[in-house]
């Protein structure tokens, strides 16, 4: 129960939610609700595990699943942005098809035993910082140092950048952004499929780094449904984002080390003498995510701040209103 | 010249989108369905045959293992009763534009609910059918009402997004269903707990073979009774009685509902409730009818999804909910036997795709039309 440790496996872990959830902040800010992150993730974690079996190089299973689940991602785009559906099915639809797929490509897979992994490394100096250096920079994937610096690069590239403006205008007011010559169809595509790549991104960390191989369903266990709320939590903003992943890696962790100590704050640890109690434990991340959603729904009513307004609209070009 | 002119006229032809002004009719949105149904189906044959599988003969063995004979047609009845009963509840839902993907823990709340019935136990082992059945009903409506109840009251209180707080409680539903299974229940260590005693089982078409031969080794439960009721109650509500006028109102229209005085938020808690008990009424009927004992595996097989397609296939119209309900259980029974195992749900997931991208065909005509671009 060293909370450094703690902290330093949250990161880790909380990296797979980061990925996922900076892909959605990406959608839903042009104006996409994809509610297929689960089965992306799904499709991400088998592709980069099988593919690194089969070349022997890790970075090309991540570079894989991030293009297959890219590509999954463009099916949603084309039923909610060509074929204007209904954005909530369609998104349930994806994860449907993408654990679907996976299930069936990654038969088998769950007894190809150990593939190399994604390196681990500290970073010189940095490392040295008491507390920071061995939470954020000591022994971590590299993956999590990819995090770090995308996050800021999503907050610089949403606010302040004029590609990020179109982005935003796309998912505020598509109709004026249209006049202004944005072509909406195009970014909106783009961005699902961005939001996809990095939802397979978050599903190569789980099978290529945090939990290495593949458990069918099991491997995502619902975290691209939490990825889905950790956005709302967020209030959109890639920051926010990333202090609500690694919060949940440490919540992961923390459930995990509190049924090792004998004692607990001086009273016998009812987790450690009653194993069955860390069924309890198992539900605390959802429990929390839906706290989180309170949270968030609140905050966004009270600052009056709140989701793109044309999020899960379909644009239809020539209609009245937004 | 006269075969020039009639290429170019051939050229000329192009598809041209129109928006419908008027409802599809009946035959046609049926035929849409059917047809994404079918492309649905080539599709999950590409993946089968690319994974090194024969798709003719995968959907032939499904068609003779689900309709074979009277005795797989009574095992497809049963995998058809609790499909019936999500999709009945992810319905009344959908029909308000709520989200409910929770039935799933809602189903398995209502399991662990009937459940608790006869394992706390509230009744003793030999307490007569006519109290147990009843109670275990109440029971299972009540723990799948309430795990509605939750998104339904944060969604109307807090506008916290239902799809994924029901979502959540699934998770923390099998969690919880796992505690009492392994912790409180558990028959001398195995993962399930004792067997129900028979008069807290649903009686089965077998149970009747003495005086009907014709009724042996059929598997068929009273389950399937309660879903038929539900449905014909659900229809009723939902296109004859004013509460159901209300649902599809604010579901069509929240504004218009809101200026006509419709209570969104109590429609919204009651709906969620009644979603809940309808999925939890499911899961009752699949412990005492099928695995008359407490077991997670097969009350977490998935039947909350299916029912979120069914319900979308039958167009949110309770009574076709019975059809292709059948048509899903056929799949999941003989599915059971398909290498690899993960294809009865990703067939599940390709025919949503098609059925939701297909609509488009309900809002468009689509026309050939000669002539040159406008």
């Amino acid at each position: 129960m060293d909370p450094i440790i703690i902290l330093q496996a949250g990161v880790a872990t909380g990296t797979v939610l980061l990925f996922a959830t900076l892909g959605e902040v990406l959608a839903e800010r042009s104006g996409v609700l994809n509610l297929g992150v689960e089965g992306m993730m799904l499709i991400g974690a088998m592709t980069a595990f099988s593919a690194t079996i089969a070349t022997g190089n890790p970075w090309i299973g991540v570079l894989a699943a991030m293009i297959v689940a890219g590509l999954l991602s463009q099916i949603h785009a084309f039923i909610s942005i060509t074929l204007q559906a209904d954005q909530v099915v369609s998104g349930l639809a994806l994860t449907l098809v993408g654990a679907g797929i996976s299930l069936v490509l990654g038969e088998g897979l769950s007894k190809a035993g150990t593939v190399s992994l994604m390196p681990n490394f500290s970073i010189p100096l940095l490392s040295l910082i008491p507390i920071l250096g061995p939470i954020f920079f000591t022994n971590q994937s590299v993956l999590v140092y990819i995090g770090y610096l995308l996050t800021p690069l999503a907050w610089y590239y949403i606010n302040h950048t004029r590609p990020g403006l179109h982005l935003r205008a796309v998912g505020e007011y598509p109709s004026a952004a249209d006049a202004l010559g944005i072509n909406v169809f195009r970014l909106r595509y783009a961005y699902v499929f961005v939001g996809g790549m990095l939802a397979g991104l978050g599903g190569a960390s789980i099978s290529l780094a945090v939990a290495p191989g593949w458990f069918s369903e099991l491997t995502t266990g619902g975290q691209g449904w939490i990825a889905v709320g950790l956005v709302i939590f967020a209030q959109w903003d890639p920051i926010r984002a990333a202090i609500g992943s690694y919060a949940f890696g440490a919540l992961r962790r923390l459930i995990l080390d509190i049924q090792g100590p004998l004692t607990l704050l001086g009273f016998d640890n009812p987790f450690y003498y009653n194993s069955y109690l860390g069924f309890f434990l198992q539900m605390i991340p959802y429990a929390f995510t839906v706290i989180v959603l309170v949270i968030g729904s609140r905050e966004s009513i009270r600052k009056r701040l709140g989701a793109p307004a044309a999020l899960g609209v379909p644009y239809i070009r020539g209609e009245r209103g937004k | 010249m006269a075969e020039s002119a009639l290429t170019k006229k051939r050229t000329g032809w192009r598809v041209k989108l129109e928006p419908r002004l008027d409802e599809p009719t009946g035959k046609e949105s049926l035929l849409i369905s059917l047809g994404a149904v079918v492309v649905a189906l080539i599709l999950g044959g590409v993946v089968i045959a690319v994974v090194g599988g024969n798709p003719f003969a995968s959907y032939l063995h499904i068609a003779r293992a689900a309709f074979g004979n009277i005795g797989v047609l009574s095992d497809t009845i049963v995998k058809a009763t609790p499909i019936i009963l999500t999709a009945l509840a992810c319905t009344i839902a959908f029909r308000m534009k709520l989200w409910n993907i929770g039935a799933e823990g809602q189903f398995i709340m209502g399991a662990w609910g009937a459940s608790a019935i006869v394992l706390a136990p509230v009744l003793a082992p030999e307490s007569p059918r006519w109290m147990f059945i009843p109670l275990m009903a109440l029971a299972g409506m009540g723990m799948g009402a309430l795990w509605g109840l939750v998104p339904g009251y944060l969604k109307a209180k807090f506008n916290v997004n239902e799809i994924i707080s029901s979502l959540m409680l699934n998770y923390i539903a099998v969690s919880w269903v796992n505690y009492w299974i392994f912790g409180v229940w558990s028959e001398g260590g195995f993962q399930m707990s004792p067997k129900f005693p028979v008069n807290a089982s649903l009686p089965r078409l077998s149970d009747y073979a003495e005086t009907i031969p014709f009724f042996r080794g059929l598997t068929t439960h009273a389950g399937l009774i309660f879903g038929i009721l539900a449905a014909i109650a659900l229809w009723y509500i939902v296109y004859r009685s004013r509460w159901g006028y209300e649902i599809r109102l604010i579901g069509d229209n929240p504004h218009a509902a809101k200026y006509a005085g419709v209570n969104i938020v109590k429609n919204t808690i009651l709906v969620m409730a009644l979603s809940g008990a309808l999925a939890g009424l499911g899961g009752m009927s699949e412990v005492s009818g099928v695995i008359r004992r407490l077991q997670t595996a097969p009350i977490n097989a998935g039947y909350g999804f299916t029912g979120i397609i069914v319900a979308w296939l039958a167009k949110l119209n309770p009574l076709a909910i019975i059809v292709v309900s059948i048509l899903f259980g056929a799949l999941i029974l003989a599915g059971r036997e398909i290498q690899p195992s993960g294809i009865p749900k990703m067939i599940q997931g390709i025919i949503l795709v098609c059925l939701i991208a297909s609509d488009f065909l309900l809002r468009y005509r689509v026309r050939f039309v000669k002539g040159e671009e406008e």
